[in-house]
């Protein structure tokens, strides 16, 4: 069959539900407490529960590990540690053989699986864990990237994104400068857990429901520990209670855990990590060190940026590869820098396992030239937006670094709307008035940019299934490959669904994500999952409506082409027949009303040996001008104004996109103000709970917070015209940093450097207010 | 022990429910999720600080009527509900209407991945029957969340629904007569004890029989509020026994008001103290807003942060510049010491086996007595202090007669700043000289450590910078230009 979707607009009737806000399909289970998550749903009788203990030391030998107290505890059934693995002992996304389920004979970082402990009761087993006698004969550990690189312990080559000469252009420049930019990780602190329930099955096949990004990875995660077919797992999840890449790869351990308990018992086993285990087990955005260099002109343009970026990637490979590469395609950020060097390390670490985390190694790349911005327009004395309009990509400096048109740009006009909407020309004046007058709180401001690239970089990602059952009353059954953790992914394939046939949003019910009705399937992740699955699930009901057009046209006399599917009708000729009679006059007429759906992003492909290519179909944008005020005797911070113009292309769901932009902004917000992860020197993980891992509360939101879509359209095509959502925002934060940058320079003599690292927390602010103090002495 | 009864009962959906059967340590939200089934209420950190456990707690409030305040489930013990309506997520909605609260929650777009969203709709629960619409802006409404995480949305909806919802007067079946007339019911004088005596839940009715149960059983474990204790239980899953509960002692459970004083009984919660505690002193009042969280706040108790002796209570410093006194009792022994000899050392406090903080004296700050107090932590909700700093300042005719400095997060307990207090006496309120003597001061008076809140460094640096804003601040500075939250009136400032 040979059909064509327009992917503006749909030919058979208006758009009723795409482009409209409507709201998130859970909202009332939500607000009424009936949204299940895989603690909530119901276990068979016997149901054992899991919990894990952790090595007490950050690298060594397990010289001895004694579980007999473990194992004697009230309510233990069972103790596992790696020699039960039938299959595996390894969970890497990747292939790379160093994810040891449970740890192997060695540990790599404080608070390692070594056992998991499988009781009556969920207490029991945690309880019993703290009895374990774990001695570790102690190897020197690497706990920075300072240290591994001097141990050259890195999980990967070194990998640069490099045009022309920057270390040339850098020394031919007019005005040179350069720094170090610490910048911290960040806990992702999904509200839910990790957690997973294993079923045995019959034949020896496992199901899992498990809290995951990425269902298919789990699947094939489970029968490689258990050494069965993939076809012998199946893995579902309904929901999440937030993921942020922190479910992408990291959800596997545990899910492969619960089914190891499950196959050695027998029963069903459940595994929710506590809080505390779930910070100190599962990996986080990676903290990076980047040193810089740059080179500008007397007119302010930029001849060379050259940064290193020294990123900890923790224990084992995880998909710090990927992450790291996408933090030196984010380098440029939205300028053309004709000498740029953005050079990675990938240093092993004996700390938790660095993954993805919302934007995926992009805010680290962004926040470095944004640093690196402010710190140049501060030793020009430019205001930093003149310095950062001035730079952005235009005409005839239109190509990245590795060598892609940026064919859509539309940042110059996102910051020129900004800057009108933000009256940021007047708000400068009245803050420099304000400092000059207020010796204790100084207030700054700043506009930054983000354009950041659409599509996994991992080419073979970008493809999505989907599976679409009508049934013979008219109502639909919706599944594809993507998975819900509240972005609102489910009700917007929803909504192309239900205007692919004309029928009412509430005529389609949303469906669990599971291998076993759409395989193969790429994380949720990079932004992606509306491009890919609303895409592949308009296939699908296009495909059936394809069939009920031409059935119609044959039952009714018309012509198949000129068949419309509008207002839970189906129009041929003059004709009107209820969608539901159609469907079930065709299934009658033994027609299929059900259909797969398949989508692969066009026109990307990358050569990462050459660095060139072409790895992102189009690239979003967005801007942010934010104004805090802070304390020069404590470094304590508010954000006092956000103002943000992002670019969705033709937003889908404008209720769900300014969510995605405001949760985006505030959660990169606390990832470089207060959200501050702590180890001590013998590894250990300081701040592995709430109480001392602090993300933003509701008085941290700016009082006035203002977001504007962009009005645009996407210039590739994607769904509808429209753009992704789900990372871009969070970039927007950067602003933060650079209005906090604002404030303290306003402290400093033009020839100095800022020492301003992330995140900003009150003690880092103050720290850079005395440095600059005491050097002015 | 003569126990008078040996089951709790709580009020469930308007049905008395009775409980004779759970461990001493069984939380509130084991009980509802496993045992009530009413998953609703999620678990999201077993510490009381995200806020997704919440439930609301409904009691009389001494006037005929019913007062709800929210709780984290997950470290409030189960025994501690007895003889109150417990109100979860699933109880709010009627047969086919959501709660006025939902309904905004949902036309406002404010959940996104869900998980957060019961407890934010019973914390906002919480407000919606506590808020006049004066009280209802958007600073109440950030207070009343401020003990609730969101990593979706970034609370922007969610304070939109609030604002929206609560704009209204409470109209929603909740704290009625009826179910006041039912909690009455459940309001017995009798003691509670729930066990044996190798194990038990223990909720004495008098202080008689609690100083008598507590000199048997010297080891068993007093709880108030939970908030701290909780946390053993779930976080260190320290093998408790036996757990005695003081909420029940009316004698600890008051305020009285002698003119000159506040006198505190030690198992009064903040949220019980909150209207005397906070007419103290704007800086005391602020200090105490920012105090952990409402869910904290309504069951953790004045008398329990000083008895547990953590040297980074919020309370204390304040508390010892006030020039407060404890009463501590053991069997029918009292004592009175004054607070800031109570902490010895980190970990070890001044009270025997058996002894128990019985009631705080808290003198009001006389007319030519300046407070000031700060607060400083990486996030300004609900978050422990890296460095509490506390001042009163008795200042006539422009000079400093006497100055008290405490400070918490500076040393292994609660501290006064003796030798600042000592450079500062006799100060003008101009003399720089004087108050550059004191900040120096400051470095022999403490020896502060690193830790993942602050550095050893940062802390030292700040309170002396907290010591000159509050100089600068009595010396006649608006706060509006040294402050970044928590202004005061101006008119407060300089009353010699």
């Amino acid at each position: 069959m040979l059909f064509e979707l327009d992917p503006f607009d749909n030919p058979t009737g208006e758009l009723r539900s795409v482009r409209k806000a409507v709201r998130h399909d859970s909202a009332e289970k939500h607000v009424s407490g009936s949204a299940l998550y895989v603690d909530d749903v119901g276990t068979p009788a016997g149901t054992l529960h899991v919990a894990v203990g952790g090595s007490p030391k950050a690298r060594g030998r397990i010289a001895r590990l004694d579980l007999d107290a473990v194992r004697a505890a009230p309510g233990v059934v069972t103790v596992l540690t790696a020699s039960d693995i039938p299959g595996h002992n390894d969970v890497s996304p990747v292939g790379a053989g160093d994810d040891p389920l449970l740890a192997d004979g060695q540990v790599r970082f404080h608070g390692q699986p070594v056992f998991a402990v499988v009781a009556e009761t969920r207490d029991a087993a945690r309880g019993a864990t703290r009895r374990a006698r774990i001695e570790i004969e102690d190897t020197e550990a690497h706990l920075t990237v300072e240290t591994a690189e001097a141990a050259g312990s890195h999980i990967s080559p070194d990998f640069e994104i490099v045009r022309g000469d920057p270390v040339e252009a850098f020394g031919g420049a007019p005005h040179r400068l350069s720094g170090t930019l610490a910048i911290g990780g960040q806990e992702h602190f999904y509200l839910e857990g990790q957690a997973a329930l294993a079923i045995p099955q019959e034949d020896g096949d496992m199901y899992v429901l498990s809290s995951t990004q990425h269902p298919s990875e789990v699947q094939k995660a489970v029968a490689d520990v258990l050494g069965i077919a993939i076809n012998a797992v199946t893995s579902e999840v309904r929901r999440m209670g937030g993921g942020f890449g922190g479910k992408e790869s990291q959800a596997g351990q545990w899910a492969c855990l619960a089914a190891l308990a499950a196959r050695v018992t027998g029963r069903p086993c459940k595994l929710r990590l506590d809080r505390d285990d779930d910070m100190i087990m599962t990996g986080k955005r990676h903290d990076m060190l980047a040193r810089w260099r740059v080179g500008l002109g007397d007119d302010g343009l930029l001849r060379a940026v050259d940064i290193t970026f020294l990123a900890r990637c923790g224990f084992s490979t995880d998909l710090s590869d990927s992450v790291v590469d996408r933090t030196a395609f984010h380098t440029d950020n939205a300028y053309f820098v004709p000498n740029i060097a953005a050079r990675t390390k990938r240093l092993r670490t004996n700390t938790v396992s660095n993954t993805a985390f919302r934007g995926f190694g992009g805010p680290q790349g962004i926040l470095a030239i944004e640093h690196v911005l402010d710190q140049a327009a501060h030793a020009l004395g430019l205001d930093p937006f003149d310095l950062r309009t001035r730079n952005l990509y235009g005409p005839d400096r239109d190509v990245t670094p590795y060598g892609m048109t940026v064919f859509d740009n539309i940042a110059p006009d996102v910051m020129a709307k900004l800057e009108e909407v933000s009256d940021y020309r007047n708000r400068r004046q009245t803050i420099a008035e304000h400092n000059s007058t207020a010796p204790l709180l100084r207030r700054g401001i700043a506009i930054t940019p983000v354009k950041f690239g659409i599509s996994f970089t991992a080419t073979h990602l970008n493809q999505a299934g989907a599976l679409v059952h009508v049934y013979t009353d008219g109502s639909v059954h919706l599944n594809h490959g993507g998975t819900e953790m509240g972005q609102g992914l489910f009700i917007k394939v929803a909504q192309v669904v239900a205007d692919e046939f004309g029928i009412d949003l509430d005529h389609v019910k949303i469906t669990a994500t599971t291998t076993a009705k759409v395989p193969n399937t790429a994380p949720t992740a990079a932004s992606s999952g509306t491009d890919l699955n609303a895409m592949a699930a308009r296939v699908a009901a296009a495909r059936i409506r394809e069939r009920l057009a031409a059935f119609a046209a044959e039952t009714y006399d018309g012509a198949a082409e000129d068949v419309r599917f509008h207002d839970n009708q189906v129009i041929v000729g003059n004709r009107s027949v209820a969608f539901s009679d159609l469907a079930r006059q065709a299934f009658m007429a033994r027609v299929s009303l059900s259909s797969t759906g398949f989508y692969r992003t066009p026109k990307i492909h990358w050569d990462r040996k050459k660095g060139e290519g072409r790895p992102f179909f189009y690239f979003a944008y967005g801007a942010a001008c934010s104004e805090v005020t802070i304390d020069t005797l404590t470094g304590e911070l508010r954000v006092d104004r956000v103002d943000i113009v992002h670019d969705v292309g033709k937003s889908l769901n404008p209720a769900i996109d300014i969510g995605q932009i405001e949760g985006g902004f505030v959660q990169g917000m606390g990832w470089l103000t207060t959200e501050e992860l702590v180890w001590d020197d013998e590894g250990r993980l300081r701040t592995h709970a709430p109480s001392t891992y602090k993300i933003p509360t509701a008085s941290d939101v700016p009082a006035e917070f203002n977001v504007h879509l962009h009005d645009g359209i996407n210039r590739e095509e994607a769904i509808y015209g429209s753009k992704a959502v789900g990372e871009p925002p969070l970039m927007l934060a950067t602003s933060v940093h650079s209005a906090i940058f604002d404030a303290i320079a306003g402290l400093a003599p033009p020839d100095s450097r800022i020492p301003l690292d992330a995140p900003a927390t009150p003690e880092a602010i103050l720290r850079a207010i005395t440095t600059i103090r005491e050097g002015r002495r | 022990m003569q126990a008078d009864r040996d089951a709790i009962r709580i009020l469930r959906r308007g049905k008395t429910v009775e409980i004779p059967d759970f461990s001493p340590t069984e939380t509130l939200l084991d009980y509802l999720r496993l045992r009530d089934h009413a998953i609703g209420t999620k678990e999201g950190c077993a510490e009381g600080d995200c806020g997704a456990c919440t439930v609301a707690i409904g009691r009389l409030d001494g006037n005929g009527g019913v007062v709800y305040r929210p709780v984290n489930a997950c470290i409030h013990l189960l025994g501690m509900a007895d003889g109150a309506e417990v109100v979860t997520v699933e109880d709010l909605a009627t047969d086919d209407r959501l709660h006025p609260i939902q309904q905004a929650m949902v036309d406002h777009d404010a959940s996104q991945c869900g998980f957060c969203t019961p407890g934010f709709v019973m914390a906002l629960f919480a407000l919606y029957h506590r808020s006049s619409p004066e009280e209802s802006g958007r600073a109440a409404v950030n207070d009343a969340i401020a003990g609730n995480l969101c990593r979706c949305t970034g609370y922007k909806p969610i304070v939109a629904a609030a604002l929206e919802a609560c704009k209204a007067p409470a109209l929603d079946g909740f704290g009625t007569i009826e179910t006041a007339r039912k909690l009455a019911g459940l309001d017995d004088d009798k003691s509670l004890f729930v066990g044996d005596e190798t194990r038990f839940f223990a909720a004495p009715a008098t202080i008689d029989e609690l100083a008598s149960l507590y000199v048997l059983h010297p080891d068993a474990t007093l709880v108030a509020g939970a908030t701290d204790v909780g946390l053993w239980i779930t976080k260190q899953m320290r093998p408790i026994e036996r757990v005695i509960h003081l909420g029940r002692v009316a004698a600890l459970n008051s305020i009285a008001d002698t003119g000159d004083a506040l006198v505190i009984g030690a198992a009064t919660t903040y949220a019980e103290a909150w209207d005397a505690l906070t007419a103290l002193d704007p800086d005391i009042a602020e200090v105490l807003r920012r105090l952990g969280s409402p869910q904290v706040r309504a069951a953790g108790t004045v008398g329990g942060n000083i008895a547990n002796g953590s040297p980074i209570g919020d309370t204390p410093p304040l508390l010892i510049v006030l020039g407060s006194e404890i009463t501590l009792r053991r069997g029918a022994q009292t004592r009175v010491v004054p607070l800031q000899d109570f902490f010895i050392d980190y970990g070890k406090q001044d009270r025997g086996p058996g002894e128990f903080v019985e009631s705080i004296h808290v003198p009001k700050p006389g007319p030519h007595t300046q407070i000031r107090a700060y607060k400083i932590s990486k996030r300004f909700d609900q978050d422990i202090s890296a460095v509490l700093a506390a001042f009163a300042f008795d200042i006539v005719a422009g000079e400093i007669r006497d100055a008290r400095v405490a400070f918490g997060g500076m040393a292994g307990i609660p501290k006064r700043a003796g030798s600042a207090e000592a450079a500062l006496r006799g100060a003008g309120l101009r003399d720089f000289d004087r108050w550059t003597e004191a900040f120096d001061a400051l470095v022999s008076d403490f020896t502060p450590m690193s830790d993942h809140r602050a550095s050893a460094g940062y802390r030292l640096q700040v309170a002396r910078n907290l010591l000159y804003k509050a100089l600068v601040e009595v010396s006649g500075a608006e706060t509006g230009t040294t402050r970044l939250v928590g202004y005061r009136e101006h008119d407060d400032a300089l009353r010699t």
